[in-house]
């Protein structure tokens, strides 16, 4: 589906730990928009002439009983997420979306672990609800500093079979990474496809236990963003040759070993596998795996 | 009264006075499903360069006050892949394109503008003279009078689609620049490119760009770049214009074309609305029926240069 400007309704605004969630009225934005996607959002006339700001779908609400709503959760940083933290119902927000490249489901029911830092786990929400609908089991794992950080871990133990929760301070959970379980918990429950999101390190290291395991491995990765919509070139990453086709790139010529692609169109959710780690200045997958 | 937008710059007929700015609507495809790509007034594409470019590393953009700086670097896939993909969907959709390149010296400006002469589709080429984000300063042909005039020529040698102009404010005699690339036979002048500038990130001690310094654009730089047009049209009446910087409005677009300018194109306008080109050019339509003028044309009579 191709992506809608709306302007929206603010239907609530609220606390979830340190995090804030906003809820907006978004019939079309709604309608076709698939996890990992995200919303581009503009609030606050304080500032002139204010860029939008982007984040991922946490949760969906189709039109159908209602009339259509997207949640977003997001970490007050900035300028752009005060704005959009001081909103109240009834206010108005302008949104462009769905956007970007979403997660691809397994063609087939099958094992999925899904790995989220922080406020990233907010689009694995939203895909663990697709997986299961498909017939997938799914289980998850999620990190953060602090026990406040984690994104609501009430709900997040519903989405699958089993969560697993760490901190790095060992407020909730096990002590240490997001990643340091997941070794164990690929043989354990013999999943085939790995899904995450989070900060960059987080994610070279999930594409790495990945990789070495040989399950199939997707990430969404927060590129500062302008545009949104694949015209300024801000978000880029490298990746290399056959990686996260978005259709719109022409193929690199032979002699050139990456490409930066825009994570706006071709992304947010990659292949770990396509990214350029070294050039992130992580060491390269296969360097690991062979 | 009825209003008729269409205008006629360096001999073409465009749609609209509203263009796409270089830069800020991709290759003009990443568009196709925000807006009609042949309603508008015209594309000029992201510039491109004889090899693909990689450009700058991230973060390559920052937030600024009224607009924003970039340092993208010119990235682009190379003029052979931008004539077989981009360029061929482009003349297939019907859209007016300005084809923008850019070079490292004046004989890399003239095999592009060699290899894009009579492809079809190109209704204009504009010369990317000013581009603040390149390793040397050098590179920036705009702010030395010979070193811009040394590369229209080549261009105009090689084309015999019309050219436009495309300089920085960051010169201190831009008429004598202008006078130099029109002198050297540009057709018409792109005012202007981004100004340099520079973010500081406090809290981290360290620039907010990666490459250090980037280009300013907005509305912040909105009346640099008018007087910029004011200035020039002055100074070289009859010189078609496209001015450029900050436009987001159809006043914005009012603006320009009362102190002279031809037509407008907008830039990082189309970051936060990816309709702003089709809006602007709305919005100036309702401002000419307001001021009772038939078309963007007659706009410069009105004017009053006196307060
Ligand atoms: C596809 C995508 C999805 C995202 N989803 C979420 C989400 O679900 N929840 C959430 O809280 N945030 C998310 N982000 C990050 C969010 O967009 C930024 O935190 C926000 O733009 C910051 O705006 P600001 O004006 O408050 O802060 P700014 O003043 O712009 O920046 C404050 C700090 O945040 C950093 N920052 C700015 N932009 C980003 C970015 N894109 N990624 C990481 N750090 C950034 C800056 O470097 C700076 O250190 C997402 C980003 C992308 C690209
Ligand atoms: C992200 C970005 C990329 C740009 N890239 C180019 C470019 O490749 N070639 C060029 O001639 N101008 C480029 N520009 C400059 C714009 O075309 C325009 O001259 C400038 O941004 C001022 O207009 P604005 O304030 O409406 O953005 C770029 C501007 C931005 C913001
Ligand atoms: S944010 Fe502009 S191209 Fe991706």
């Amino acid at each position: 589906m191709s992506p809608v400007r709306e302007l929206c309704e603010v239907l609530e605004r609220r606390r979830v730990g340190e995090y804030q969630a906003l809820t907006l009225a978004a019939p079309r934005v709604a309608e076709g928009a698939r996890p990992g996607q995200f919303v581009h959002l503009l609030a606050g006339e304080d500032r002139s002439f204010p860029l939008r700001r982007p984040f991922s779908i946490w949760r969906v609400e189709r039109p159908g009983a209602g009339p259509g709503a997207v949640e977003v959760v997001f970490d007050v940083v900035g300028a752009g997420t005060r704005a959009l933290a001081r909103l109240r119902p009834h206010d108005v927000v302008d949104a462009l979306g769905p956007l970007g490249r979403p997660f691809d489901p397994p063609e087939a029911p099958a094992g999925c672990l899904l790995i989220g830092g922080g406020y990233g786990a907010a689009p694995l929400f939203f895909l663990a609800a697709e997986l299961r609908a498909r017939g997938c089991r799914v289980d998850l794992v999620t990190g953060a500093a602090t026990a406040a950080r984690l994104l609501d871990p009430t709900e997040a133990g519903r989405l699958g079979s089993s969560l697993t929760v760490t901190t790095d301070d060992g407020s909730a959970g096990r002590r240490g990474l997001v990643t340091d379980p997941l070794p164990e918990l690929l043989a354990g429950t013999g999943a085939e496809r790995v899904y995450a999101c989070g900060p960059m390190p987080m994610l070279a290291a999930v594409s790495r236990v990945a990789a070495v395991a040989g399950v199939a491995c997707q990430v969404a990765v927060e590129e500062q963003m302008a545009c949104g919509t694949g015209i300024c070139f801000s978000c880029v990453l490298p990746v290399g040759p056959g990686g996260g086709s978005g259709g719109l790139e022409p193929s690199p010529p032979e002699n050139r070993e990456t490409r930066m692609a825009r994570s706006c169109l071709e992304g947010p959710v990659f292949d770990g596998a396509a990214i350029a780690w070294a050039e992130l200045g992580y060491p390269e997958l296969e360097e690991l795996v062979r | 009264m009825t209003v008729d937008l269409s205008v006629d710059l360096c001999g073409v007929r465009l749609r609209t006075p509203v263009l796409a700015a270089s830069g800020c609507f991709g290759f003009g495809r990443e568009m196709a499903g925000w807006v009609d790509l042949a309603a508008l007034g015209g594309i000029v594409t992201k510039s491109v360069s004889l090899e693909p470019r990689r450009g700058r590393p991230t973060p390559r953009m920052a937030e600024t006050p009224s607009g924003m700086l970039n340092a993208i670097g010119l990235q682009n896939p190379g003029v052979e892949a931008f004539c077989a993909g981009d360029l061929k969907f482009l003349a297939g959709a019907g859209a007016t394109v300005v084809a923008s390149l850019v070079g490292r010296t004046p004989g890399e400006f003239g095999r592009l503008a060699e290899r894009l002469d009579g492809e079809p589709g190109v209704a204009l080429v504009e010369v990317n003279l000013s581009c603040p984000n390149v390793e040397h300063r050098g590179e920036v042909f705009a702010t030395d009078p010979a070193a811009a005039a040394e590369v229209v020529q080549a261009v105009k040698r090689a084309t015999s689609t019309p050219v436009l102009a495309k300089l920085t404010a960051d010169v201190t005699d831009l008429v004598a620049v202008a006078r130099a690339v029109v002198d050297a036979g540009a057709d018409g002048l792109t005012l202007i490119n981004t100004l340099l500038g520079m973010a500081v990130d406090t809290g981290r001690r360290r620039p907010r760009l990666a490459a250090v310094t980037g280009g300013l654009s907005g509305p912040a730089i909105r009346p640099v770049a008018v007087r910029c047009v004011w200035q020039v049209a002055q100074a070289l009446p009859g010189v078609p214009i496209v001015g450029t910087g900050g436009v987001v409005t159809g006043e914005d677009a009012a603006e320009f074309l009362l102190v002279g300018a031809t037509a407008v194109a907008v830039g990082t306008g189309s970051f936060i609305n990816p309709r702003a080109v089709v809006e602007v050019a709305d919005g100036l339509e309702r401002y000419l029926a307001d001021q009772g003028a038939g078309s963007p044309a007659e706009l410069p009579a009105l004017f009053k240069a006196e307060r």
